[in-house]
């Protein structure tokens, strides 16, 4: 058997995590089943639509820039990547005639401990991705952009090349698109392994060829982006509801989900549930209905704890959650962060200094090492929470990690250094009487772990 | 030395970019490298520099900075095992440890024939499909159950051995 033949076997396929027909009203994911990712069919389910109707290619008269952007400040659209940010809002502070060229980035670099619906949106749906670039290049007078793939998933970054290209021979991609006189050249990007260049900033020094070490801000991208030059940056996740948003209206997408939490969102759900996979569900739908869509907690064990937005939003206690919904303002309102919308599920056998261990070891492995509060607290963590999980705990360990992680918080350039310690200050706020009895029994409160 | 064939693909994505910036081609060219090498090796960097107008520094910063380049010489086949949190959860050390016995080796080591490299590495991404690997880099498989692990492994050394 020849090689690529041995390593396809074991490739997955969506169907478990996507293709698992437990979507409610899916917009991005909605009619995919893994072999329908090319633009013909692409196509036949109304894709490039929006993108005619922008342009004035359906019959219409087309939409200004100005239109576009408020129709997406209207949709209630906010950034999918962890930020929140309002996207209409975002697109306005671009510098439209700004003369010389401009950029707009896709941020597929996704790499949150938890996160894996951009991978599966650019695997199994990439022209959505593609259109949504092109709308917002076209709102906001754009030339080129780059799409920055995560490197470890390198067979969707050989896809979207695949895509592009398609798009291209099709007139989609490149000069006077659809003999409109707009054009837009977009390309593949890869990582190669870094956490860090999720930061938008790093992201734009790993594109000129450095290291992804992030920048300070101000200037914001919008004016000192990608070699200079004014930059756009979204996440995968957010370009791709545009399309939608356009076809649809602003409206009704702001009504899908709730005020202030316009349209559908794509969880990613894993850790201890019996069908972990990507669920698009209406913002502000309850955490109690999506944890009912991934089959409930593993072998009807009992919810212990969820991390709702990543590994780096604060662990809540499964009680707290259980009273929420899944959007940006109720999890908020609950102490933690949307963040990605990746939420890692942890049963009641989980041992939170185990859990935590892992984390702390991550955060100090990508920490890119500028700052000194992330480059030494974020190892000075990990000894400490190491030594706790091993028995050779002190008292006064549990002050000391609070301490740490709050003297890093808003001391560093990025966001790294608040992801590595928010993690911390939330375990020990939740669940410090495990760290406690750590400390003093040298053994885990929860010893099923495995 | 690099084949005319990558040199071909280095061009192709020096083109992405504007004309003065040909530098941010230097991650995929590494890459492309260490397709073709196994590794990036200094003066594996130092053709990629001259190729891009860099500073060969400036590409052993790129090389050491970014987790996937290989700044050694790894086994024929490397195996990337994520056992970030959500991993860890669902079998991720398992499949670790299920791989040492299975190859005889321990993380981070290379098996006495040359042919498997074993590593754990940070969030590939996939956190659903868990335990899940890399194979070179590009190849990502899901779902590894320990008979999967093996139907692997076997398949990879009787492919290697050839």
């Amino acid at each position: 058997m020849a090689l690529e033949n041995i390593l396809a076997q074991f490739q997955s396929s969506g169907a478990q995590t996507c293709f698992h027909g437990r979507h409610i009203s899916p917009q991005i994911l909605a009619g995919l089943n893994g072999s329908n990712w090319r633009l013909q069919d692409y196509q036949a389910r109304g894709g490039y639509q929006a993108l005619r109707k922008v342009l004035g290619k359906d019959g219409g008269e087309g939409l200004t820039p100005d239109q576009v952007i408020a129709t997406v400040k209207e949709s209630g659209l906010r950034g999918r990547g962890g930020a929140g940010f309002p996207t209409g809002l975002k697109w306005s502070f671009m510098p439209r005639q700004f003369a010389g060229p401009k950029f707009l980035m896709c941020n597929s670099d996704e790499g949150e401990p938890g996160t894996c619906k951009d991978r599966e949106i650019l695997q199994f749906n990439p022209h959505i991705v593609i259109e949504g670039m092109l709308i917002a290049a076209y709102a906001m007078n754009i030339g080129t952009g780059y799409n920055y793939i995560h490197g470890e998933i390198f067979q969707i970054y050989e896809r979207f090349e695949e895509a592009l290209a398609e798009a291209r021979a099709a007139g989609f991609l490149g000069d006077n698109i659809l003999g409109s006189g707009f054009s837009f050249q977009l390309h593949a990007f890869h990582g190669f392994g870094a956490y860090v260049c999720g930061e938008e900033t790093a992201l734009l020094e790993s594109v000129e060829g450095k290291k992804g070490q992030p920048r300070f801000k101000p200037p914001f991208p919008p004016s000192y982006g990608l070699y200079g030059k004014p930059t756009n940056i979204n996440n995968t996740e957010t370009f791709s509801a545009v399309p939608w948003i356009i076809n649809h209206g602003g409206k009704a997408y702001l009504e899908c989900g709730k005020p202030n939490n316009g349209g559908t969102k794509i969880y990613s759900v894993s850790g201890d549930v019996e069908l972990p996979g990507n669920y698009e569900i209406p913002m502000g739908t309850p955490f109690s209905k999506l944890l009912e869509l991934a089959g409930g907690v593993r072998k009807g064990r009992q919810l212990k704890a969820v991390i709702p937005g990543g590994s780096s939003t604060p662990i809540l206690p499964g009680s707290i959650m259980m009273d929420c919904t899944m959007d940006y303002d109720s999890i908020a309102k609950a102490g933690s962060m949307l963040g990605s919308g990746a939420l890692i599920v942890l049963d009641d056998s989980r041992c939170m200094v185990k859990s935590l261990q892992r984390l702390s070891y991550f955060y100090m492995h990508e920490s890119c090492g500028q700052c000194t509060p992330c480059r030494e607290g974020t190892g000075w963590m990990y000894r400490v929470v190491e030594r706790i999980e091993n028995g050779q705990g002190r008292p006064s360990d549990m002050d000391l990690l609070d301490n740490v992680a709050e003297d890093i918080m808003g001391r560093t350039i990025c966001a790294l250094g608040d992801a590595a310690a928010m993690p911390v200050r939330a375990m020990l706020k939740h669940f410090r009487p495990e760290f406690e009895y750590h400390v003093e029994h040298k053994t885990c409160m929860v010893p099923a772990y495995v | 030395m690099i084949s005319e064939e990558s040199k071909a693909r280095f061009a192709t994505e020096v083109a992405k970019y504007p004309a003065d910036q040909k530098q941010s081609a230097v991650m995929a060219c590494l890459a492309i490298v260490q397709q073709e090498l196994g590794y990036v090796s200094a003066e594996s960097e130092k053709l990629v520099a001259d190729y891009l107008g860099m500073a060969p520094i400036a590409v052993h910063e790129v090389t050491s900075f970014y987790n996937m380049y290989n700044q050694q010489p790894v086994g024929k086949y490397k195996l990337n095992v994520c056992t970030n949190l959500p991993c860890q959860l669902r079998d991720g050390g398992r499949a670790l440890k299920h791989l040492e016995e299975k190859l005889d080796i321990g993380m981070g080591e290379t098996t006495a024939d040359g042919l498997f490299t074993l590593q754990q590495c940070e969030c590939l991404g996939a956190c659903a499909d868990s335990p899940v690997l890399l194979v070179n880099d590009r190849h990502m498989c899901s779902f590894m159950s320990d008979d999967k692990l093996d139907q692997l492994v076997d398949g990879l050394r009787a492919q290697g051995n050839k």
